[in-house]
């Protein structure tokens, strides 16, 4: 608690002790035993004066400010209103009085304000805490000495140190050094990475065990760490449908409650006095006017206004925790009704690198042999395909290329590579190659970039090589389903039988493959029109941002992942995802369901208990302790409820 | 030309909304919007320069003040 809100807890405390002593000798009769039984009322009302005023100087002067300003439907005035109205009940001689209501009304009207505060204050510093990624300074090398600077006054080129234990301040590339790197604040992965020369490094991470020296690639500004910030601050401008909503409807709600209030102080009184030539009953007036003044009471829309944003907000802060930054409260909103999810192929299901997926290797040979040796046959080319043989080779059999045994190579455009190596002749490659020599490859079932391998004219097996689907993306699209999403459709410029492959071992519902990039955007628009008018959900399109910039701001929600570094990324799309596990689509579905059930439950909620006690009030059954509770009590419930967004 | 403030001792949400519809009245201001929990105000007003953007702060700062006393802008 800051000192402002320590001082008026205090002072809360003070009146509320007052006050319970007060009302214990009002009941027990001993104020009336004091000052004797007709100076009873007088002295009652000063005494719940003293914690009243304790309380609630500060809302009476409020509001006398405000009234001067012309600000008449301010929550002060109206709870000033109230209160005092309470106690000026006495007036009417013969009459049960208020004056205990009038004070508690103000006491706890004060409380709820003051956990407002605390509770506001606290959320802003959790976000804020969450958000606390900026770094403070880099460590430049000037003149051979190790200075610290201000990230801002590094330009890209210079070469940074960062030490263990530092957080990195500036994107660049390690020249020097090995560590293990937490980039947990940026992707919510608690796994750290291996940062080894020649690795990119993000700034914002953590810079775990070793010293780095890293090459600054960025200037601070376009850093990640830079952008991320601005995108969470900037994030409360766009603000939800549901908000404006709450916003409108409080213009509207004070006003026609007030309203409503006077029209009960005033018309019943009037018409049943008049009706029963009853119009001197003091009693008949006490009431009416008391129930005006419960409805004053319950006439602030505070804890609407106040939690529907506090949701919005803990939402978005919950999700920037785990690597989800998005990017106003309004695709939050959007991502949440969304029912049908669009992916992008290469680097959104799969990895985007080619692999090798399967060696079947003919006869006598073995996959160890198969793999040696279209390895050294390719070991010259360039070509992706060869590179991935290659990298099976060296990772997964551990063997070595040694260029000795290769003594002719000759590549054969569009088919493959004849070399020889161990001296006997050795060709990789598609159908075309081995028919060209007069060699029948048996057919495949396997999907991928089929190579086959042939030594001497004679047929020994085949490699597969394919974009390998992410380990998580099964799961993923599984959690989608639960999250409720009935549509999931993959685009990609690959070919048909590949699409399909992976599309059957996904689970998708359906794949449009051999698109070019503007198909996409076509494909999308399609997909939206079929789907207008029969339900209202949305359509969000995951991309890893690279060439499809246009499909994600064509979308009702485009969603980037994978995005650390990637400027066209964050640039284009609504919500960002900074790691590339397509779970987290899911995980940022959840969180716009839960912050967005949330908000109804506390819509729901607000308005059933105001407008319950409203009717209740108006029929007298209502009193005020029950609207205090409406207005403060519901208010507290709200804001807790509401902070629940943020622990996702 | 848009700018972007902070708001010191903005308290009451409901008085953010009403400050941000208030500020969005002023001939000069295209859009304001008013954040109660990040405690910012994002102003897009149509100013020729740095005098007539302040004049149009000095309006919101009044606008805020009547509303929440305490409530400044800070630049």
């Amino acid at each position: 608690m800051s000192d402002k809100q320590l001082c008026w807890r205090n002072r809360i405390l003070v009146a509320l002790a007052l006050f319970f002593i007060i009302l214990i000798c009002e009941n027990t009769g001993l104020i009336a035993r004091t000052v004797g039984e007709s100076n009873a009322l007088i002295a009652e009302l000063i005494l719940f004066l003293i914690p009243y005023l304790i309380a609630g100087y500060d809302v009476i002067a409020k509001a006398a400010r405000n009234l001067a300003h012309g600000h008449a439907l301010d929550e002060s005035f109206l709870m000033t209103v109230a209160t005092l109205g309470a106690f000026a009940l006495v007036l009417f001689p013969h009459t049960e009085p208020h004056m205990a209501e009038g004070a508690a009304v103000m006491l706890f009207y004060q409380v709820g304000e003051l956990f407002q505060s605390y509770a506001v204050g606290k959320s802003r510093k959790s976000i804020a805490a969450m958000m606390d990624i900026a770094p403070e300074y880099a460590n430049v090398m000037r003149n051979g000495e190790l200075v610290q600077v201000d990230p801002y006054e590094v330009e890209p080129g210079d070469s940074i140190v960062v030490k263990p234990g530092e957080r990195i301040p500036l994107d660049g590339i390690v020249l020097d050094g090995e560590s293990q790197v937490n980039t947990a604040a940026l992707t919510g992965e608690s796994v750290p990475r291996t940062a080894r020369p020649d690795d990119e490094v993000i700034s914002g991470c953590v810079n775990l065990t070793g010293m780095l020296t890293v090459r600054v690639t960025k200037p601070y500004e376009d850093s990640t760490v830079n952008r991320i910030l601005e995108l969470v601050e900037n994030a409360a401008e766009k603000k939800a449908r549901t908000e404006s909503f709450i916003t409108r409807f409080a213009r509207y709600y004070t006003p026609i409650v007030v309203g409503l209030a006077v029209a009960l102080a005033i018309l019943p009184p009037l018409t049943i006095g008049i009706a029963t030539a009853t119009l001197g009953d003091g009693q008949l007036w006490a009431d009416w006017i008391l129930r005006g003044l419960t409805f004053l009471v319950v006439s602030c829309p505070c804890a609407l206004v106040i939690s529907v944003p506090l949701s919005f907000f803990g939402g978005i802060g919950g999700a920037s925790r785990k690597g989800i930054l998005v990017k106003g409260s309004n695709y939050l909103e959007a991502l949440a009704k969304a029912d049908t999810v669009v992916f992008d192929k290469t680097g959104t299901l799969t990895d985007g690198t080619f692999s090798v997926t399967a060696l079947q290797a003919e006869g006598a040979t073995t996959e160890a042999e198969l793999i040696d040796l279209a390895a050294h046959a390719e070991a010259y080319s360039n070509h992706p395909i060869a590179a991935s043989v290659r990298r099976s080779f060296t990772d997964t059999y551990e063997g070595v290329i040694d260029h000795e045994r290769i003594t002719q190579v000759e590549e054969v455009s569009g088919h493959g590579v004849r070399a020889v190596v161990d001296e006997k002749t050795v060709l990789v490659g598609n159908d075309k190659l081995l028919s060209s020599h007069s060699i029948e490859p048996p057919r495949t079932e396997l999907v991928g970039t089929v190579l086959h391998v042939a030594v001497d004219g004679t047929y020994i097996g085949t490699i597969v090589i394919a974009d390998v689907v992410k380990e998580d993306a099964r799961a993923a699209i599984a959690a989608l389903r639960n999250a409720g999403v009935t549509t999931t459709v993959m685009l990609t410029g690959d070919r048909e039988d590949v699409a399909r492959a992976v599309s059957a071992d996904l689970g998708l519902d359906q794949f449009y493959a051999e698109l070019l990039p503007a198909d996409k955007v076509m494909q999308v628009e399609r997909l939206m029109e079929a789907r207008a008018g029969n339900d209202k959900g949305n359509l969000a399109f995951v991309g890893d941002g690279i060439n499809d910039a246009p499909v994600l701001t064509r979308a009702d929600i485009g969603i980037a992942m994978g995005a650390m570094g990637s400027d066209a990324a964050i640039e284009a799309a609504d919500i960002v995802l900074m790691d590339d596990r397509p779970s987290q689509i899911a995980t940022a579905m959840r969180i716009a369901r839960k912050t967005m059930a949330i908000v109804r439950q506390n819509i729901v909620f607000a308005l059933g208990v105001k407008f319950a006690v409203l009717i209740l009030a108006a029929f007298g059954i209502a009193n005020m302790w029950m609207a205090v509770f409406a207005d403060v009590g519901v208010a507290v419930l709200a804001i807790l409820n509401a902070m629940r967004t943020m622990r996702s | 030309m848009k700018r972007s403030f902070k708001l010191q001792d903005l308290d009451c949400a409901n008085c953010a909304a009403k400050m941000e519809s208030a500020i969005n009245q002023l001939p000069a201001v295209n859009k304001a919007t008013i954040s109660f929990m990040t405690q910012k105000l994002v102003l897009d007003a149509d100013v020729a320069d740095a005098n007539a953007l302040d004049a149009v702060i000095a309006e919101a700062q009044a606008i805020c003040s009547s509303i929440e006393p305490d409530c400044k802008i800070v630049h």
